[in-house]
């Protein structure tokens, strides 16, 4: 974003390409404060693992593409991959579970929709033809931003 | 990712080496996990002040070390940063763990 105010970058479905997408890009946020680059990180964390993970699967690799955009009401980005559609065609409403009393039910996942959900705005997910596309918006940088 | 393990008085204290507990360890982070904690007693104190990235798969591979611990023994956190501490409050985790601000306060808060 540095410049033009877009960043896109496309990489291989593994764990350790996305962790190298999420430096690229904090990288390029040197102007936001720690935490707001922490949380856009978190968001794409989640949105990245979840197509690795769900879209194409730990045994079959892929593709993602990933377009950031700096606009007055914020930062938007776009996911977009050839994996296999979101169940029932639509993305998780990530509603936060009740925690357990009993230390043995604590669910050790599904917190990844609940907190893209929670952290960003005007999530969207569409499947065009072989292709899942997922955009959201995050309300950062400040008082431009804070609408 | 490796880990540094210490006893002090009564804890023993595992300090996580990494920067990042995220989707790309999780699995490594289970493991090591039962690997060190195999046979303790009492508390052991997750010491993440080097972690300054977590994500739901890395937050997920501490609640499972923690329902794979044996009888007696206890797991708290010490020292998130900001981002990691974030974490924990949103997904309510924070009322799981007892969570420490640094090791030294929570080695001296059951001691004695």
């Amino acid at each position: 974003m540095t410049g033009s105010g877009t960043l896109h970058l496309t990489f291989p479905s593994s764990p350790l390409s996305v962790r190298r997408a999420l430096q690229t890009v904090v990288t390029d946020l040197q102007g936001f404060d720690l935490e707001e680059r922490g949380t856009v990180e978190l968001v794409l964390a989640e949105a990245l693992n979840n197509v690795a993970e769900h879209a194409y699967g730990a045994g079959d690799r892929g593709w993602i593409s990933l377009d950031c955009t700096k606009e007055p009401d914020g930062l938007h980005f776009r996911i977009r991959d050839e994996g296999r559609p979101m169940p029932d065609g639509v993305a998780p409403m990530g509603d936060p579970a009740p925690l357990p009393e009993a230390l043995e039910a604590m669910p050790e996942g599904g917190f990844g929709w609940f907190l893209i959900r929670d952290l960003s705005r005007d999530v969207c997910y569409s499947r065009q033809g072989d292709v899942n596309e997922l955009t959201f918006r995050m309300r950062i940088g400040g008082a431009e931003a804070g609408l | 990712m490796e880990f540094d393990i210490n006893a002090s008085d009564g804890a023993t204290i595992i300090t996580v080496q990494a920067a990042r507990i995220d989707a790309a360890v999780a699995i490594r982070f289970k493991d090591l996990m039962q690997e060190a904690t195999d046979g303790l007693d009492g508390r052991i104190i997750l010491d993440l002040t080097q972690v300054d990235f977590i994500d739901s798969s890395g937050l997920g591979a501490i609640v499972a070390s923690m329902k794979q611990l044996q009888p007696g023994q206890k797991l708290e956190l010490a020292s998130l940063n900001t981002n990691v501490d974030k974490v924990f409050r949103l997904t309510r985790m924070d009322t799981v763990f007892p969570i420490h601000n640094d090791i030294r306060t929570a080695v001296s808060s059951h001691a004695g």
